[in-house]
């Protein structure tokens, strides 16, 4: 993986300046059963296409922001930073 | 034998250079390679082959084929036709029993052929099973290249250097200098970069030249790789124009791998580069104008050309090369005999499209240059030159025909009749075909025999080749060595402000995570402990995780990240916190000190610090509060001052007021300690009276003197973690392990469910309500001997629990520690047995602390 993402805040960067944090989760309202709390906290959707993540540009400015990125080609579609998403 | 002197040539005869090759010794000129210069002395077995032990001469000279791999001075698998000499190198064969010119494996070749076809080693070595490893053995040293010396350490010293460039041209022929000299007129940044040596004295207005240096690949990202001998250079470039022009390819017919069969490039390097003659007479079989070229230089280097073959217009029906002791002796053409001791044949040329392949070209065959070529190059990828197809043509070749064998793949010995072989047995893909024969898998990379296997396999399928389609080309392009990709070793320390005072002292330093920190500071830890327990002790806890909270919404952050409370604690004071996962798993722990009603100071474990603070900015990113995070690790120093008279030795540093009254267990002060402000918070983890006082960093050493100077003893983590386990308080990631929760871990009482939400509450609202499997304890051994960590508790014969953390206190008088037991262990007083050296010893499970059981001492 060596591609370029755009940090939202200082431009196009080398992946490797980036942390991570999987596609985006839903997490289950109060009092989840415990089949909805396990997939909340255990499964991923592992989309072949486009997907929304979390990426931490750690070696960088530090923001956490999201990112649309084609999981098959490394394309990214869009970043934008963090709101009230969750 | 040398030339008279002429124009072009490379070396300078007025410099000697000796080095020794095989045991000879050998004198060539400056600029020589050590290839050119054996090759010049009369030298002409370089290597023997890799399964037959065949002999092999040089073939390509321009770095490709495997037929010059040797080893120099101690380095494997260099190809000696394009290292330069040097003064005093040691040149030696490998892959051989004896030596070059006679080698006891090449038995192989005589005798083996028949047994040893394609695969055999799957098949003929596969029973007795237990055989195996013996066998192994015996076909890894018959078989293979070089050997690398295990013991020699790190030779040299690789860096990695990070580079950008608007414009990467890779390859400086004449297709590569004016694709860079166009690029340098709209600006700089523009980089050429060859694996020739001779391209490091070219100048090109505004560009910038590497050589010798190879590209890799091309990754994503336009990320280019150049190994440069001893840097490599991770290139980040806008645009990139592939210029590796186009390999020569071999003829495949019977005898085609003795010595002195060479493609027309080698044979134009020996002469115009290095002055050689390179034989008597020479027969020349090519497909293209540029291989009969070669006829002109051969006559110039006074080398009789017996007979020229264009294969365009002369397709002979048998074509045998045969020789004797390995070297090329005569051509048979359709019953005709040449004699010869060099037979210059060239297949056409092939594009060098490997990058662009790898850069996500599409490559397919154009039946009318008889090439692969490449097509649809992806953005920001360009082609110039021969790789593009231009000028390549290999159309006009005889069908693979004759008696004997042919070599399809040199570096691996795959002959056409274990293609042959191959497709009869089922091999129907060419993917499949070159894993099973390993053609194409050799150190050339496919460079020589790529299209040859697929011509072969087409023919014996009745296929076209644009039918078959191409093997997919993997990077390293180029060999490199794995020093190189591994880079320098370097490991990066985290020392506190302090750190020379505790070196200067004696301690004993060891890893803690990214920290160095002080074990102890004698040879007797428990002389630190009791220092603690009796008058006064200090420890540089600098390495703690320290962040600061801060905004109108942070009490609702920390509320909603931590299992407990914060909205009702008042300023200055402190909790102890344990972060949980979703999961309801442990994560880390800490205190929590409110220093106003938006200001928090958070501590976490010494190793935790970047994961809490990149956790908290997470969630805060989800949650959206108005809060502030900064991470102050390393802003500021801290120091645990603990022991009876740690008051006394405090209040004689400051004018605040430290009595019992007026600063309790677990308040939090902004005071000044010997002029330097502080954040003083009364805390015990060591158990004992205590302050952990804050302050910044450039005060380390100061400070830290000034303490001594009160009479504090300095502790170092091994001291601690046995004042710690006196009281029972664990470590995470010591103690807990990622599948510990606060209920199995004995802190039920920390978690407040009724609370509206925080991470981990869903989980630890499941969890409160089953029975946890195994808990974690106390335990006290009955004997004087000590578990290591990790010990097995052991009930009923099988292992059912693990011993943690084990010290012996002397505080206690006993051996402690804490271990994991099945849950209907884990009442206080059962009987359970711990493995030690091998022996079952009896223990009794406890409950809190081992040492004043009550806390006064922390509390007084």
């Amino acid at each position: 993986m060596s591609f370029l993402l755009s940090c939202p805040f200082c431009g196009l960067r080398p992946v490797d300046e980036y942390a991570y944090f999987g596609e985006v989760t839903t997490r289950p309202g109060p009092s989840p059963t415990l089949r909805e709390l396990t997939d909340y906290v255990y499964f991923r959707d592992n989309v072949a296409g486009v997907q929304r993540e979390w990426w931490q540009h750690r070696i960088g400015c530090g923001e956490w922001f999201l990112a649309e990125r084609d999981t098959r080609t490394n394309a990214i579609e869009a970043v934008f930073p963090a709101g009230k998403t969750a | 034998m040398r030339l008279d002197p002429q124009r072009g040539e490379r070396i300078d005869r007025s410099r000697p250079v000796a080095f020794s090759f095989a045991g000879w010794k050998i004198t060539g000129f400056e600029g020589d390679t050590l290839g050119s210069a054996a090759f010049a002395a009369g030298k002409r077995v370089f290597s023997r082959s890799f399964k037959y032990h065949r002999p092999r001469g040089l073939l390509c000279c321009s770095g490709h084929c495997p037929n010059c791999l040797m080893t120099v001075d101690g380095v494997p698998n260099v190809r000696v036709c394009t290292e330069p000499i040097r003064e005093g190198a040691v040149v030696e064969g490998q892959n051989v029993r004896w030596s070059l010119d006679f080698d006891f494996m090449s038995v192989t070749d005589k005798i083996g052929g028949p047994f040893t076809p394609v695969g055999f080693y799957y098949r003929t070595f596969i029973r007795p099973r237990r055989l195996w490893p013996l066998y192994e053995k015996f076909l890894r040293s018959a078989a293979g290249l070089g050997k690398l010396d295990e013991h020699a350490g790190h030779s040299r010293r690789y860096d990695t250097e990070h580079r950008k460039a608007r414009v990467l041209v890779v390859g400086g022929g004449s297709a590569g200098r004016a694709a860079a000299l166009a690029a340098a007129t709209t600006g700089p940044g523009v980089v050429l970069v060859d694996e020739d040596a001779s391209l490091s004295a070219l100048q090109l207005d505004g560009v910038e030249v590497l050589a010798p240096a190879r590209a890799l690949g091309i990754w994503e990202g336009g990320l280019v790789p150049v190994d440069a001998g001893t840097v490599l250079y991770r290139f980040r470039a806008e645009r990139i124009v592939v210029a590796t022009g186009a390999t020569e390819q071999p003829l495949v017919f019977p005898g085609n791998d003795l010595v002195g069969v060479m493609l027309p490039n080698g044979v134009r390097r020996l002469v115009r580069d290095f002055s050689i003659k390179p034989g008597n007479r020479a027969v020349v079989l090519a497909a293209d104008d540029e291989g009969l070229e070669i006829v002109d230089d051969l006559d110039k280097a006074q080398v009789a050309v017996s007979r020229a073959i264009d294969l365009r217009e002369t397709k002979p029906f048998e074509l045998v090369a045969q020789g004797s002791k390995g070297r090329v002796r005569r051509l048979v053409v359709d019953g005709e005999t040449i004699d010869c001791d060099l037979l210059v044949a060239s297949g056409g040329r092939q594009p060098a499209y490997s990058l662009l392949a790898q850069a996500g070209a599409r490559i397919e065959f154009d039946s009318e240059l008889g090439v692969f070529v490449p097509t649809e190059l992806p953005p920001g990828v360009e082609a110039a030159g021969s790789v593009t197809g231009e000028g390549c043509s290999s159309n006009a070749l005889p069908a693979y025909a004759g008696k004997g064998r042919c070599f399809v793949c040199v570096c691996e010995d795959v002959t056409t009749k274990d293609m042959k072989r191959a497709i009869a047995e089922g091999f129907d893909s060419i993917e499949l075909a070159k894993r099973y024969t390993t053609t194409t898998m050799g150190p050339c990379q496919g460079k020589l025999c790529h299209l040859p296997s697929i011509r072969l396999y087409a023919q014996e399928n009745r296929m076209y080749e644009a039918a078959i389609g191409t093997t997919t080309a993997r990077p390293p392009w180029a060999p490199v060595e794995l020093g190189l990709l591994a880079g320098r070793e370097l490991t990066p320390a985290r020392r506190t402000s302090m750190h020379w005072s505790h070196a200067e002292a004696g301690a004993t330093i060891q890893w803690a995570g990214p920290w160095k920190r002080p074990y102890a500071y004698g040879e007797k830890p428990e002389d630190e402990v009791r220092a603690v327990h009796e008058s006064l002790g200090v420890i540089d806890v600098s390495t703690l995780g320290k962040l600061f909270v801060e905004g109108p919404e942070a009490v609702a952050l920390l509320e909603r990240l931590y299992p407990n409370r914060f909205g009702d604690m008042k300023p200055g004071r402190i909790r102890y916190g344990v972060l949980t996962s979703d999961g309801g798993r442990i994560m880390d722990d800490g205190t929590i000190a409110r220093l106003a009603d938006d200001l928090y100071y958070v501590t976490t474990t010494s190793t935790g610090a970047d994961a809490v603070t990149a956790w908290f900015e997470w969630w805060n990113a989800v949650w959206g509060y108005e809060a502030e995070i900064v991470n102050v690790t390393g802003a500021i120093a801290a120091v645990n001052l603990a022991g009876p008279r740690s008051r006394d030795a405090l209040q004689r540093l400051t004018e605040a007021d430290v009595s019992a009254e007026a600063f309790k267990y677990l308040d939090a002060q902004e005071i000044e300690v010997a002029g330097i402000p502080t954040l003083a918070l009364r805390i015990g983890f060591v158990g004992e009276l205590g302050y952990e006082l804050h302050f910044p960093s450039p005060a380390g050493e100061y400070l830290w003197a000034r303490l001594l100077a009160e009479g504090a003893r300095p502790f170092g983590l091994e001291p601690q973690r046995v004042l710690r386990l006196e009281k029972g308080h664990v470590i995470v990631g010591q103690d807990t392990d990622s599948e510990s929760n606060l209920y199995s871990s004995g802190m039920s009482w920390l978690p407040k469910l009724d609370k509206d939400d925080f991470v981990g509450k869903y989980a630890l609202e499941h969890f409160a309500q089953r029975e946890e499997k195994e808990r974690l304890v106390g335990f006290t051994m009955e004997e004087d001997v000590l578990p290591a960590e990790g010990a097995q508790i052991v009930i009923e014969g099988l292992p059912a629990g693990r011993v943690t953390s084990a010290r012996r206190s002397d505080a206690v008088g006993k051996v402690i520690g804490l271990a994991w037991v099945p849950t209907d262990r884990a009442e206080s007083g059962t009987r359970v047995e711990i493995r030690v050296d091998r022996l079952l010893r009896g223990a009794r499970v406890t409950h809190g602390a081992f040492f004043d059981t009550a806390g006064e001492r922390m509390r007084s």
